[in-house]
């Protein structure tokens, strides 16, 4: 060895030495998930990353969704519904406070809906607290919330994200340093990178297990197989490398649960649009389409058939998927019936999302096979957004619908899918006013198969989540009745 | 020289206004509107509106492009529409990461691309060559993005020395700042150092057929002497510059990488902004590399025009 190297040598000791993959820390957890949130106020913004990471972590709603869909009271200890539908009563828990100190109360959330709503708001949700007529603060723990009508899921809106109860003093600064009542309390953001929580150590409720919670963002999905494999992760939310299951299912150290997300994934048909105007034509797309293979070639199996807009794990739900099966000769037939004995072209706009862009080639090989000359676009999402969504400028599209319960947007008469129908608007109106479950799920099944009939778009199949994460990190979420990962609910076996 | 170095500046003044009103233009033209972005699918038209008001875009383009410049030129870069931050703070945050990376893939580069170079020169058309020339041809044609993949593989993963991507802050110590960034520094500068070599390998054959040698030789200076004195000393300037340009290369060439080893560098930034059309930032930054690169062509300049004065003319 010569004098020279050892500077070296004493050099790669050092980093050798330096702290990295240490022994499992049973007070902390690492998740890991694809997309950063842009700011942290869930009342301020579209952006799924925001809910995922601060609900029920930093801030609660009144009611709040769980696990398995149901919901659970959380700052409302409880609530009555008047005999006249219209009016909630919300008790509050008591000895509540936000991470500054200040105290909660029927004030915050007569605040935090008034602001939802107010005309310079920027709720992605608005439409959950447009129905309130009122809102009434008696006294510091009873708040009276009295709507314009009926509305039947008014309790489901107000359990989301974008309905968490915020404090007066810190709304404006929320966006960047969240202030809530939750179990865990906003340390650092290291954008890019990290988002840093510790436990709240004067929280109301069950304390956390687990007191150093920390959320990065790894976008590429070849680096997040790297980064569970090598340890660097505790879990990945909803890992996006469908491909790399099985080998991730091979790590001994590493479990992956495959559920489902609310996430309707869909052929998408401009309807107002000629050639699509055509019931026959949708119809034939319908037929041209084998969804099983679609969901073998571009999900790896992963994915549950739907036949039309609604989730199989809402009891309500139909299942459709054999009433339009396919059949390519059936497709060609009623191609010929509307015209277009030689098919046409047209073109798939696709926004980034991996299931659209992978589903979309699948889709694109057999609406070829019925002679449909499909060229493929790739758009990035803002692209999306503005042109398909906004202009209602495209044929077909894939995406998934990811709003738990969003088959009313079929009644949207200036929606993207240019589907207006009286008939169908009427339903909506009717399930949407109706407080009888038995009878307002009745006209779900209903709606579900008017759409069919119709042929709106072509429904492929529900959006899967899958979670992996090391053995004996328990408490992660199946399944995504809304697409949160609570951090509150994980310990360490 | 003076007059020289006035030319100079006036001419990067000018290329950075083409490249902001370029870029400007380009994104205006560009469908998507930012507020529509952070709104999303459910949002009403007052909850755009409100957005479009709080962030001036509802102002019309010239007003918003003179607004821009203003702050450029005062220092003041403006708010990021995802974050909602400054974007100077935003910008600082990366630099954090990317000025170290590049700075270690340029060190790596030039202390594996310039003795292999060298190496090569001075055993030109023997086997040591060919072995290095292959090897070399071999780090041009693998990309650096494939390359980071393995070394994550093998080192992160089979072997778990290194993390697999991930920046802790230099707040967690530099040594483990250091760690997470040996991977990437040297995914990035394998393929420069094959540049190098080669580059290198050129310019001292060349510098070998010079006079000078031969009287270095003859006055009895060993051969290691006469190539580290003499050869090596007139070969480097071609290559030194090239190192300069590598670095602006890197710091605005490591979006890829950064993607790999998920680091918050502002090739990440870069990625996301355009990603999530926060085109604020992505004019902000577009103007920020072209000044670097520019600054780099300037610095090279000005070292030409001491070196041969016969360039300051021209």
């Amino acid at each position: 060895m010569t004098k020279k190297s050892l500077p070296f040598l004493a050099f790669a000791a050092l980093i050798a030495a330096a702290p990295g993959a240490l022994a499992q820390n049973r007070d902390a957890a690492v998740l890991c998930m694809t997309l950063e949130p842009p700011i942290l106020d869930p009342t301020a913004g579209a952006a799924q990353a925001i809910k995922e990471v601060t609900y029920n972590n930093v801030f609660e709603t009144l009611v709040s969704i769980d696990s398995a869909s149901k919901l659970q009271p959380r700052l409302a200890e409880n609530w009555v519904l008047a005999p006249d539908n219209v009016t909630y009563t919300f008790k509050l828990k008591s000895g509540v406070k936000f991470h500054d100190g200040a105290e909660f109360t029927s004030a915050d959330v007569k605040f935090s809906f008034e602001r939802a709503v107010a005309p310079n708001s920027k709720n992605a949700q608005k439409a959950s607290f447009t129905p309130i007529e009122t809102i009434t603060t008696p006294d510091p723990l009873t708040v009276v919330i009295k709507l314009k009508q009926p509305t039947a899921r008014f309790l489901e809106g107000i359990a989301i994200g974008d309905a968490s109860i915020v404090s007066e003093k810190s709304a404006a600064t929320n966006e960047t340093r969240p202030v809530g009542t939750g179990g865990y309390r906003y340390v650092d953001w290291r954008r890019g990178d990290r988002l840093i929580y510790t436990r709240n150590e004067a929280y109301w409720g069950r304390k956390p297990a687990i007191k150093d919670v920390s959320y990065r963002f790894i976008a590429d999905a070849q680096a997040q197989f790297a980064a569970i494999q090598a340890g660097d992760c505790d879990a990945i939310t909803n890992f996006g490398a469908y491909e790399s299951v099985d080998a991730l299912r091979k790590n001994p150290a590493l479990k992956v649960m495959v559920g489902s997300t609310e996430g309707e994934t869909m052929l998408a048909i401009n309807n107002a649009k000629a050639p699509f105007n055509d019931l026959r034509v949708r119809r034939a797309l319908a037929h041209a389409i084998d969804r099983k293979a679609v969901i073998e070639g571009a999900m790896n199996g992963v994915g549950v058939p739907i036949g039309s807009h609604f989730s199989p794990a809402h009891p309500a739900y139909v299942d459709l998927t054999g009433a339009v099966p396919y059949d390519p000769a059936k497709a060609k037939a009623l191609l010929r019936e509307a015209g277009f004995p030689n098919g046409f072209s047209t073109t798939l706009r696709l926004p980034p999302p991996p299931y659209a862009r992978r589903s979309g080639e699948v889709i694109a090989a057999m609406l070829g096979e019925v002679g449909i000359k499909v060229s493929i676009e790739p758009v990035e999402f803002p692209q999306w957004l503005e042109r398909v969504f906004r202009n209602k400028e495209y044929d077909l599209s894939i995406i998934a619908h990811t709003e738990p319960l969003d088959v009313g947007n079929y009644a949207r008469t200036d929606y993207y899918w240019g589907y207006n129908n009286a008939d169908f608007q009427a339903m909506n109106t009717r399930a949407n006013a109706e407080m009888d479950e038995a009878k307002r799920f009745q006209i779900y099944r209903d709606m579900q198969k008017k759409i069919l009939d119709d042929q709106v778009n072509v429904f492929l199949f529900m959006l899967p989540k899958t979670t992996v994460a090391k053995k004996d990190l328990e408490g992660m979420w199946q399944n995504w009745p809304i697409p949160v990962s609570p951090a509150s609910e994980l310990s360490w076996k | 020289m003076l007059s020289f170095i006035l030319r100079r500046v006036a001419a990067l003044a000018l290329t950075l206004c083409v490249t902001a009103a370029v870029i400007f233009i380009v994104l205006e033209i560009l469908p998507g509107d930012p507020a529509a972005v952070m709104m999303g699918v459910n949002a009403t038209p007052e909850n755009v509106a409100a957005i479009r008001a709080e962030y001036g875009l509802d102002r019309p383009a010239v007003e918003r492009f003179l607004t821009w410049i203003g702050g450029l030129l005062t220092g003041d870069l403006g708010l990021s529409y995802t974050y909602r931050v400054p974007i100077s703070s935003l910008i600082a945050e990366r630099a954090q990461v990317t000025l170290p990376l590049a700075a270690m893939a340029v060190m790596l580069s030039a202390s594996i691309g310039i003795p292999l170079g060298t190496l090569a020169a001075a055993k030109a058309n023997t086997r040591t060559d060919s072995l290095v020339m292959g090897i070399s041809q071999l780090g041009l044609a693998v990309p650096n993005f494939w390359f980071g993949i393995l070394l994550v593989l093998l080192f992160a993963v089979t072997l778990g020395w290194f993390p697999a991507g991930g920046f802790p802050g230099w707040g967690a110590g530099v040594l483990a700042g250091i760690k997470t960034l040996i991977l990437p520094a040297v995914a990035l500068a394998l393929p420069q150092s094959a540049i190098l070599a080669r580059l290198t390998r050129s310019a001292v054959l060349e510098a070998l057929q010079e006079d000078f040698v031969r009287t270095a030789r003859a006055k009895g200076l060993s051969w290691p002497a006469t190539l580290r004195k003499h050869v090596l000393r007139n070969a480097l300037v071609p290559v030194v510059t090239i190192l300069g340009l590598q670095f602006s290369v890197l710091v605005a060439g490591a979006i890829i990488i950064e993607n790999v080893f998920s680091l918050p560098g502002l090739g990440r930034l870069m990625f996301q902004s355009i990603a999530q059309h926060d085109i604020i930032v992505v004019k902000d930054l577009v103007v920020l590399f072209a000044a670097l690169v520019v600054f780099m062509n300037f610095i090279v300049d000005v070292a030409y025009g001491i070196i041969d004065p016969r360039l300051r003319r021209t």
